[in-house]
């Protein structure tokens, strides 16, 4: 038994010597988070830090309540149970108490790189070293980042897990005063991260978007980079595809009708060997591939155990840590053509060759949802827009403001292309993170954004 | 604790630091959140741990640790230098710090009722009996919550700092939710995250939520069938809560110090503030005067020093409309050339401290709410934050309020749902012509303000009041 899988043993211990008859809900986790700053082209910021976490759930007597320390001292670990029975006691009735998970296999074990774990801060600035180099003279921000968890799940119906992940990213910009480019990736291994590879690439677009002129508004067509598909995504994901959203009749998903174009497919998968998110859920529950959305058509949706119970349902395995606030949310989330797509392009280059006029966006950048079922977002384009004309990239575009429901820009008939080529964006992995802890997606072509103001308002 | 803060010190300059620093803290947070009548969610959260900061040429080296024993603690001051170090693969000019009053000193903020040792059930009682009335008013989802925390510090630095402090903060807020065809409308008290401050909760008792649970139900009922904000260009009246935001956003965030020097471009953005037009620029009308004042007493971004050790101390950001002061911190300060800091905080002892916002707020104008819509013949009235988007150079904002009133011929007139507006920060301040006083003047709390990677969250306030802006852009639509 690890000493995470004994600290968990522990904590029900305590809990069943305390109240014999309370359910208890135990995660035990060893986060190690590393990140390498940088700003004007050298390193300012580098930090570290390593904890533990202990998370307990207790129901009893009807009654519901979570608590969480950073310590696993044994006078730690009793205080921590005394308080969360002492405030379930204390709470009021938990009319919507789902139950324990029951005693279940975990299949996987998560994806782990040792070298990741253990990586030192030279490895970090190494990669930032590339990183500034490839830019050739430009200033250059952002980061790289690496990070690892270790967890342990027990409760006491039986059910116990363990996993473990790591990721190492990297996310930066290049400048030259007039323009910024970014390039960014996210991988299981430190060695995956390409310092040069993304420095020249910043760079490059950097230095493609200095002479911006001004756009009016109006709708154009628009080849999404990854990094504004990530934006796309994760709205949809945050505000509609969340069992509680839909529980609670606030969100726009509707399970088996055609909402999205049938060139499109969504789906969650922390079992594939891209994923950085541990291999069960904060119930316990062990994650499986979910297909949200297929050829277009709205599939599933992302359950714990009480949006699953409210709804009807079984749990998808998709509770985090404060979901009876936040919702069931997926974790391992990527997009590609659907089946029946046939306008796929092996790039976000070939993307922009079918264009007769519209516009390259690279990145969005600070976007909020006007109407959570509409989902109508305003935000804008951060990193780079150019104009489209006849198939050729013309000049850069001062930065933009959109207003554009989310869901109505991939309405079927509204995707007009799909690139081969994915990136995978940082996230975090840590569990007290909640949420997606990876997101791989392509460059899409839409046919219509809602542009309605620039630089000047 | 103070012990385990010198030892690390000790250790980080031992191990080759020209200056290293530490925050050993305790941190309490306790949250409950009701829906329709039920408690939905308690939680508690207790932790411990240091904190070290060492200073290595151009670069800061950080690392944090939950462990305080000696061992641990030496280990962690002795990393922290290593990680500094490191930093040289990638170096820039060595950094300084500007110059500080070095105090051995203990503060801690007011609080009348201790939140944290009230009963469980008094506090559910308080967000079951609101989203009950809610919901008994006819509204789909009522939401209530509540959030506590209770932080103790004890830093210390290789200069000589030795400071401990005890900052209790709590606060609470509620909002409903109704569904229309096609869109959902929302209304909130008494801010739309709820109002918060270092107090304890005497603050909560004081915005008296059950006597506004009924009213902003039947907002949201009533809004479903009210006429949508038209789009055009008006005269735009907003409330203080709003203008917390605004100034937040477009005032609080550009003048951020380390934001203007570009170490933040990577992500949170940089700054439209040119530090070589500080003292000449025009950042809005004469009304306008910010300051940034962690002496205020009760607001949420108040405290005894910052996390540098720096005593707290106003500073004015723009008077009478001209940029004047920056948010500092001792090594951003020296870049710079100015010779103030005390503006840095971090989010617990895992985490860096970094230039947040205190107190950023407005001096009370000579108006008044009621002396604007009496004023205004042609505009609308807005009120509550729904959304809120803008630039990374902090010029090009959108935001959406919960609710809006025509204001016609000096009288406030008919509902408006999804109001919206939108402009470039320093035109937008410049076409402000009256700012309420005195009277209409609260220290709003903004308890998730979002910044830095690792991603941290800071407790910022905001004094502010009604104000009229002139010829804005309403009603942006999808």
């Amino acid at each position: 038994m690890t000493r995470l899988e004994d600290t968990a043993a522990r904590v029900l211990e305590l809990v069943a010597a305390a109240n014999r008859s309370a359910d208890a809900a135990v995660t035990v986790s060893r986060e190690s988070l590393a990140l390498t700053r940088f700003a004007e082209s050298f390193i300012h910021q580098n930090v570290a830090d390593e904890s533990d976490r202990v998370v307990l759930q207790v129901h009893v007597d009807g009654r519901t309540a979570s608590a969480a320390t950073n310590r696993t001292s044994p006078e730690a670990l009793s205080a921590l149970v005394s308080s969360c029975l002492t405030a379930a006691a204390q709470s009021s009735v938990d009319t919507r108490w789902a139950g324990l998970t029951p005693p279940m296999g975990v299949h996987s074990s998560g994806n782990w790189d040792e070298s990741t774990a253990v990586a030192a801060p030279d490895a970090r600035a190494t990669a930032v070293r590339s990183f500034v180099d490839a830019a050739a003279g430009l200033s250059c921000a952002g980061y790289c980042q690496t990070m690892s968890v270790e967890a342990a799940f027990a409760n006491s119906a039986g059910q116990a897990a363990t996993g473990r992940s790591t990721q190492a990213s990297m996310d930066a910009i290049a400048r030259t005063g007039r323009s910024d480019g970014a390039a960014r990736t996210a991988a299981i291994a430190v060695s995956d991260v390409d310092g040069a590879a993304l420095g020249a690439a910043a760079a490059a677009k950097a230095r493609a978007g200095e002479v911006q002129v001004d756009l009016e508004p109006g709708r154009y067509e628009v080849v999404l980079e990854p990094g504004a598909v990530s934006d796309l995504v994760a709205g949809l994901l945050w505000q509609g595809m969340n069992g509680k959203a839909v529980a609670e009749d606030r969100s726009f998903v509707k399970v088996g009708e055609q909402q999205f174009d049938p060139a499109v497919s969504l789906w969650d998968d922390s079992t594939d060997g891209r994923a950085t998110g541990l291999p069960f859920d904060a119930e316990g529950t062990p994650k499986r591939r979910l297909d949200l959305v297929t050829d277009g058509v709205t599939t599933g949706i992302p359950h714990d155990r009480r949006t699953a119970a409210a709804c009807g349902t079984e749990t998808t395995g998709h509770a985090v840590e404060g979901g009876e606030r936040w919702g069931a949310l997926p974790a391992d989330v990527r997009l590609g053509p659907g089946s029946v797509c046939d306008s796929v392009a092996e790039t976000t280059e070939d993307l922009v060759l079918d264009v007769e006029r519209g516009l390259l966006v690279s990145d969005f950048w600070y976007t909020r949802a006007l109407d959570p079922k509409t989902l109508v977002y305003t935000g804008l384009t951060r990193n780079g827009v150019w104009l489209i004309e006849d198939g050729r990239l013309g000049a850069a575009v001062s930065t933009l403001r959109f207003t554009q429901s989310y869901v109505d820009a991939l309405q079927p008939g509204a995707v007009l292309g799909v690139s081969r080529s994915t990136e995978s964006s940082p996230r975090a992995i840590a569990p007290a993170a909640g949420g997606l802890s990876s997101l791989v997606v392509p460059s899409l072509r839409l046919a219509s954004w809602n542009i309605t103001g620039g630089a000047a308002g | 604790m103070f012990d385990a803060a010198t030892r690390a010190v000790e250790a980080a300059i031992g191990a080759g630091a020209r200056y290293a620093d530490a925050r050993v803290m305790h941190s309490r947070y306790e949250s409950m959140t009701a829906q329709n009548g039920d408690v939905e969610d308690l939680s508690q959260r207790d932790t411990v741990g240091v904190g070290v900061r060492a200073l290595v040429g151009s670069s800061w080296g950080f690392f944090a640790v939950p462990d305080l024993d000696a061992a641990a603690v030496r280990r962690a001051g002795e990393r922290a230098t290593e990680i500094a170090r490191a930093s040289a693969l990638v170096p820039g000019a060595d950094i300084d710090l500007v110059g500080t009053d070095v105090r051995q000193d203990s503060w801690a903020s007011a609080c009348q009722e201790d939140p944290l040792s009230l009963s469980l059930s008094d506090k559910g009682d308080l967000l079951v009996g609101v989203t009950a009335t809610m919901r008994a008013a006819g509204v789909p989802l009522a939401s209530a919550l509540y959030q506590i925390w209770d932080t103790e510090k004890w830093f210390v630095s290789s200069e000589g700092h030795r400071i401990d402090q005890r900052i209790r903060e709590c606060g609470a807020g509620m909002h409903c939710m109704t569904y229309g065809e096609g869109s959902t409308q929302r209304r909130s008290y008494p801010s739309f995250r709820g109002q918060y401050g270092t107090a304890g909760w005497e603050l909560v008792r004081s915005i008296d939520l059950p006597a506004h649970a009924e009213r902003i139900a039947a907002e949201a009922i009533e809004l479903l069938t009210a006429p949508v904000c038209p789009a055009g260009s008006t005269d735009l009246i907003l409330g203080g809560e709003q203008m917390s935001l605004q100034i937040h956003e477009s005032v609080g965030h550009a003048v951020e110090l380390d934001r203007i020097l570009g170490w933040e471009a990577g992500y949170a953005g940089t700054s439209w503030l040119d530090l070589s037009k500080l003292g000449t620029l025009r950042y809005g009308s004469d009304l306008m005067t910010v300051t940034a004042d962690p002496t205020l007493p009760g607001a949420l971004g108040s405290f005894g020093y910052d996390d540098e050790g720096t005593p707290a101390a106003a500073n004015d950001i723009v008077r009478d409309g001209m940029w004047v002061g920056v948010l500092a911190g001792r090594d951003s300060a020296s870049m710079a050339g100015l010779d103030y800091a005390g503006a840095v905080r971090a989010d617990g002892y895992a985490r860096i401290p970094m230039v947040r916002m205190t107190n950023v707020g407005l001096l009370p104008g000579p108006d008044s709410l009621e002396s604007m819509i009496s004023a205004t013949d042609d505009g609308i009235f807005m009120e509550h934050n729904r959304s809120w988007s803008i630039d990374d150079k902090r010029r090009n904002f959108q935001f959406g309020c919960e609710i809006g009133w025509e204001v016609k011929n000096g009288t406030r007139g008919r509902l408006l749902r999804n109001p919206t507006y939108t402009g470039i920060g320093p035109d937008f301040w410049a076409s402000m012509d009256m700012l309420a006083g005195e009277p209409e003047r609260r220290f709003w709390g903004t308890p998730n303000c979002g910044k830095g990677q690792p991603g941290q969250t800071g407790h910022t306030g905001h004094p502010a009041m009604p104000a009229r802006f002139r010829g804005v852009r309403v009603g942006v639509r999808g």
